[in-house]
């Protein structure tokens, strides 16, 4: 409850636009990491377990190949600095 | 407690927030009829409703239960119970989308109503449409309804179930002969024939030993063919052969009193078990409505997925053209995203959002043994293309090493999470 409130408080202080990209780029996340985040099957929980920053040098790591990975390399080299902005806005915990 | 967040906190405790809802100021009422409850249309139905309130969400699917295709292959192999990936639509009600249970037999574009086989119409403001696909029947000749059930094709759940193939399979006799035959592209589930052929090979290495597996392809290459003909050799080198178009391997004609195929330069082919993957194009409905171009599949606008050809309708999932992605229920998802956004966008006036796309899809070859293709893909009003530098298929053995049994044991896991995950999200299930 609290968690999704945060991530309410978050969204809500975005502008709309960036907002609804973040929006959009999680509808992939969640074709893996579920639909809240949480993860299964030993898909790692995504949603408010990272603070933005993280979350972000995260991302970047899979795209520079600088973290082992199966699959999240080869999609995060999909993104753009922006797009993991946005996306580290959407899932992440609150700074 | 810091000002800015008791004044946050006050906000959320007076009913302001309905997150993970968009800001009201972005929405824009209207009616959104989506057509087809399968992977575009289930999901763009849960998109709909969970971020846009304002609108008005009815999603007509003739059939009130629903078998994917995904994890089909995996029931024929007898690893999973065909129930276990059936689904309903009572979440989906039960989150606030008008479902109707109705063959939709038109679509009149000018009136902006769809047509319901007992006479009803539903008019829309926006209509999303993921109608699927038809076979083209005797496009192989001699391969019609009457041949599909000698020859069964297992590639549309809803018009014949992958039990029937099963059924078949089983009741193969040992040391038979197992026939696949492989349309050209595009076609659903490019991934699809290989992983069946690893799935019908799991099972006869376990049950029918001595059996053989012969695949017919009409094109040379296919999704993930090096980790595919890898894992083919080290898993069921005994098992699997498979022949591309240049060795002959497009079948042009099938004699189902026979058992029998043939190819493009007369090799016949007999199996005790044949197993048809014909052409396809875009579903009925979709050809009627005018949405279908000369190649029978449905030109969309890469930066919205709206109809190239008819105004205020959508086409996602496996009736669209959105080379390069794959048709697959993954696409289909991300299409539905997307197009729901850019559907609400109109409504209320505003630009569409910039268009990013996604795909992953895995295969199961082996027990324990997944491999998997990715995309991401940008959509501008000239083109669709695959983001540079992203996307491609899972490593091979040979770069993997001695990490490759911990990365193939993963990615079948995954698989597996992505089975539940996509469900979850398509049917309004979590």
């Amino acid at each position: 409850m609290r968690k999704a409130t945060i991530l309410a408080l978050t969204m809500l202080a975005m502008p709309a636009a960036a907002q609804e990209r973040g929006l959009l780029l999680a509808g992939a996340c969640q074709g893996c990491h579920g639909v809240s985040g949480g993860g299964s099957h030993g898909i790692p929980a995504i949603a408010a377990t990272h603070r933005r920053a993280e979350f972000a040098a995260i991302l970047r790591d899979f795209r520079e190949n600088r973290r082992e990975a199966t699959v999240m390399g080869r999609i995060a080299r999909g993104y753009s600095d922006e797009d993991i902005a946005a996306l580290a806005a959407h899932y992440a915990a609150r700074d | 407690m810091p000002i800015q967040r008791r004044a946050l906190l006050v906000a959320a405790a007076a009913g302001v927030l309905a997150a993970p809802r968009l800001a009201r100021a972005q929405q824009g009422g209207g009616r959104l009829v989506i057509l087809g409850g399968g992977f575009g249309g289930a999901s763009a139905a849960r998109f709909a409703r969970d971020h846009h309130p304002d609108l008005e969400v009815t999603l007509v699917e003739r059939s009130p239960r629903f078998t994917t295709c995904p994890y089909g292959n995996l029931v024929l192999a007898g690893r999973r119970d065909i129930e276990s990936i059936t689904f309903g639509y009572d979440r989906l009600a039960a989150r606030g989308v008008r479902v109707v249970h109705q063959g939709a037999t038109a679509v009149d574009a000018g009136r902006k109503r769809l047509r319901l086989a007992d006479g009803a119409e539903i008019p829309y403001d926006k209509l999303i449409m993921s109608p699927g696909i038809d076979l083209r029947w005797g496009a192989v000749e001699g391969y019609d309804e009457a041949a599909a059930t000698r020859m069964p094709h297992g590639w549309i759940p809803s018009q014949q179930p992958i039990t029937v193939l099963q059924k078949q399979l089983e009741a193969m006799p040992e040391g038979g002969v197992f026939v696949m035959t492989i349309p050209d592209n595009p076609f659903r589930c490019p991934p699809g024939p290989y992983e069946r052929i690893s799935m019908v090979a799991e099972y006869l290495q376990r049950a029918k030993p001595r059996a053989k597996l012969i695949a017919l392809d009409a094109k040379n290459g296919f999704s993930k063919q090096p980790l595919f003909q890898d894992a083919w050799a080290e898993l069921y080198p005994d098992i699997v052969e498979w022949r591309g178009a240049s060795e002959d391997g497009r079948v042009v004609r099938v004699n189902p009193a026979a058992m029998e195929v043939e190819t493009e330069f007369g090799d016949k082919v007999k199996g005790d078990v044949v197993n048809v993957i014909p052409p396809q194009m875009a579903a009925r409905i979709a050809r009627e409505a005018g949405l279908a171009n000369e190649t029978g599949w449905c030109p969309v606008k890469p930066a919205t997925m709206e109809s190239a050809l008819v105004p205020d309708i959508h086409v996602i999932g496996d009736a669209c053209i959105a080379a390069p992605m794959p048709k697959s229920g993954f696409a289909a998802n991300s299409h539905a995203k997307h197009a729901v956004a850019c559907a609400a966008a109109a409504l209320a006036g505003r630009a569409a959002p910039p268009a990013t796309y996604f795909n992953t899809c895995y295969s199961h070859v082996g027990p324990d043994y997944g491999i998997s293709i990715v995309g991401v893909y940008r959509g501008t009003p000239q083109r669709l293309e695959e983001v540079p530098g992203s996307g491609g298929i899972s490593p091979r053995t040979a770069v993997l090493g001695e990490r490759a049994a911990e990365h193939r044991r993963l990615e079948a896991l995954y698989a597996d999470g992505w089975y539940e995950s996509i469900t979850q999200d398509m049917f309004g299930i979590a």
